[in-house]
């Protein structure tokens, strides 16, 4: 295989259930040893286009190849060269942890003479050592995604796709998580994973938005926070939030105001003019203010921003 | 073509394998229910009506009348639990159930028989159960029967003549089950509807299980190939139900000691065959219903039941309105149970068995196919 060639190349993938068009159009090329974050809301198109890659999915359209195969033609050498965790967990309950990794090294025809020392690899991987026995059921959420991991690299694929393999697990785990998936990418091990999670995001070599099953953004954390933004970002401390959401939202000066937490951000033009401007609505409209400041936009910002961009040119501004 | 790889078939089997040895439920199913099922049928569905209550309100209160008592209670197939003395009695026990049958002996019989005039009895039944109420009526007439031949012997020796017992007599000899026993009829046919609930529910659950966890999703999502899942999903129920046959053909044989006339091999390839159809029939189900609720519900209504109404295992398909004869034709079970009765009772050679052996192998090769054709490895 020659170095740095693409681990996974989209073309103009779609996928259509009846009249729903849930991916439309996709285009990627994704570089070996990359850990790529496909981010975006529920309902996106994300497990979709992750089904597809897997050969789990027939594409409406469009081609993938994944390892150098092609997803439509030679779905079972995609599979073999593959790792795949679905969004469930989906190991089986009701076998010990050994009885799983069996299972799956069986099904990905791991050789005799290998099969210990990957079973051995998998376990300490997972960090399940000792834990042979316990059924894997019982096993609390953060061993149970390791050990759906474990299962999905033991026959060393070149390329493993995650489908929101932290969710519902605990931050340290999480955490724990993304180390092994660092790991495996230092190895040479093309990730590609998708999340919901914004501080997951940052974790990620480069990141593609997608949004009502269309990419809307594609580069690296840091280029997506700089370039994606149109305008700047203003955190405004007021109260009452909700009131000023509303004032905030017709004023001309504001592209788009929405609540974070606490506070407000503000995208305008232009950080320096906007802030007197914004000073004066809120007092006209009775509402306290604490703190104006211009801040860096986080991948949530930019999201945000990015995808009510593209509602507001498809006219579907909720 | 996809090729078969004995190391993938194999992993899929063995963990299908640890998934019923572990889950109490089928577990159940695959040991407690086959032995439930023989003991339920062998003993507690009998065909034979034996010691049928009876009562007895006798307004001659004679010699005689005593005498034809006596060969009631005699018989095998009554039992007098009570003479009472006046006709409420009587009927208040046919209404609540505690006699079956009310027999009064009107209060001239002696006098009649002694006048050599004919006699007459009246028997009062309980026409609820109409098929009971037949063959007790049958029972009754020949207990009578039998009574007055021997008062016509009585009378023609104490004229002294030598009379032969009767004119006419039927000899009868009963063939396959000579004891004319209902569990040698009925035990061999429980092994069809054992396997249909091994076969068909249970394998109705597999699919539709791993389609509810999504395990289906990550099984397909590795190089196994649909005849790998196929195979290794459906040998261990096969297993199972070969050894639930064995099991049911020990306890019948030795513990309710139905003949078995035929060949064995001839029991387990027609077995063989049945269960192949079953476990298409239930993978096929599964694969369709996705809900494990569901596959379990359309398993019982396309498999158990047929199998236990419609198979001639309980009720003979002669007996039943051409219509339903016409379909218990395109039931398998009625092939396999006929086959069942056949090698155990009669011992009929493997030669004489093909009218019920053809049609077996051709509903085991087309269903098979069915269900092959309908599992695909694509979510959708």
């Amino acid at each position: 295989m020659p170095e740095g060639y693409n681990s996974v190349v989209i073309e103009n993938l779609v996928k259509q259930f009846g009249d729903f068009v849930a991916v439309d159009h996709i285009n990627l090329e994704i570089r070996k040893g990359e850990v790529f974050g496909f981010l975006g809301p529920n309902g996106a198109g994300k497990s979709t286009t992750i089904r597809m890659l897997c050969g789990l999915l027939t594409p409406t359209s469009g081609r993938a190849r994944v390892a150098g195969y092609d997803v439509g033609d030679e779905p079972e050498s995609v599979r073999q060269n593959i790792g795949y965790m679905s969004q469930r967990f989906s190991l089986y309950n009701d076998l010990k942890v050994i009885e799983n990794i069996r299972l799956f090294a069986g099904l990905y025809s791991v050789p005799s003479g290998k099969l210990e020392e990957r079973i051995k690899w998998t376990l300490e991987m997972a960090n399940l050592r000792g834990q042979e026995n316990l059924i894997t059921g019982t096993l609390p959420g953060g061993w149970k995604q390791r050990l759906a991991l474990g299962c999905a690299v033991l026959h060393k694929p070149p390329v493993i796709f995650l489908d929101e393999p932290t969710s519902g697990v605990d931050p340290i785990s999480r955490r724990q998580f993304w180390d092994l998936i660092h790991h495996m990418a230092d190895e040479g091990v093309t990730v590609f994973v998708t999340t919901h999670y914004m501080e997951e995001a940052e974790y990620c070599n480069r990141l593609a938005l997608i949004f009502r099953g269309k990419i809307v953004a594609l580069g690296t954390p840091s280029e997506l926070k700089q370039k994606s933004m149109t305008g700047e970002l203003l955190l405004v401390e007021c109260e009452p939030l909700a009131n000023a959401v509303e004032v905030l939202q017709s004023a001309p000066e504001v592209m788009d105001a929405a609540v974070f937490g606490n506070a407000l951000h503000l995208v305008v033009h232009d950080a320096a003019t906007a802030i007197p401007h914004v000073r004066r609505y809120l007092s006209e409209h009775n509402i306290t203010v604490g703190g104006i400041e211009k801040i860096h936009p986080s991948l949530e910002d930019v999201f945000v921003s990015l995808t009510s961009a593209h509602d507001l040119e498809k006219g579907w501004k909720a | 073509m996809e090729s078969m790889s004995f190391v993938r078939f194999l992993a899929v089997s063995r963990k299908e394998f640890i998934q019923i040895l572990r889950d109490a439920r089928s577990l159940f199913i695959v040991v407690i229910m086959p032995v439930t099922l023989m003991l339920l049928f062998g003993y507690g569905v009998s065909l034979d009506l034996k010691g049928l209550p009876i009562y007895v309100y006798d307004r001659d209160a004679s010699q005689q009348s005593q005498d034809l008592l006596k060969h009631f209670q005699a018989s095998e197939y009554f039992n007098v639990v009570r003479v009472v003395n006046n006709y409420l009695a009587l009927t208040r026990a046919l209404d609540d159930g505690s006699a079956r049958m009310g027999i009064v002996v009107p209060w001239d019989f002696s006098q009649r028989l002694h006048d050599g005039r004919p006699a007459q009895v009246q028997a009062l039944v309980d026409g609820t159960d109409d098929n009971t109420a037949n063959v007790l009526i049958g029972y009754a007439q020949a207990v009578v029967q039998g009574y007055s031949s021997d008062i016509q012997l009585d009378w023609l020796r104490s004229r002294g003549q030598l009379a032969q017992t009767a004119p006419v007599r039927v000899e009868t000899r009963t063939w396959y089950n000579e004891d004319l026993e209902s569990s040698a009829f009925i035990v061999p046919g429980v092994l069809a509807l054992v396997m249909s609930v091994i076969g068909a529910f249970l394998t109705s659950l597999t699919i539709a299980r791993e389609w509810e966890r999504g395990t289906m999703e990550q099984l397909i999502s590795t190089p196994v190939t649909l005849a790998e899942i196929m195979l290794g999903k459906l040998v261990p129920y096969f297993a199972i139900g070969m050894f639930d046959v064995i099991l049911c053909a020990i306890i019948a044989i030795y513990w309710f000691y139905v003949p078995f006339r035929g060949s064995f091999v001839t029991l387990l390839v027609s077995s063989a065959m049945f269960m192949v159809v079953v476990l298409s029939l239930g993978f096929f189900i599964s694969v369709i219903a996705k809900s494990q609720f569901a596959a379990s519900q359309i398993a019982l209504l396309v498999t158990f039941l047929p199998a236990f109404l419609l198979s001639g295992f309980l009720f003979a398909i002669e007996q039943m309105p051409v219509a339903l004869q016409w379909i218990t034709r395109i039931l398998p079970a009625r092939y396999y149970v006929s086959v069942l009765k056949k090698i155990f009772l009669k011992g009929t050679p493997t030669a004489m068995l093909y009218a019920d052996l053809v049609p077996l192998a051709v509903f085991a090769v087309v269903l098979g196919m069915l269900a092959t054709g309908a599992f695909h490895k694509r979510l959708t």
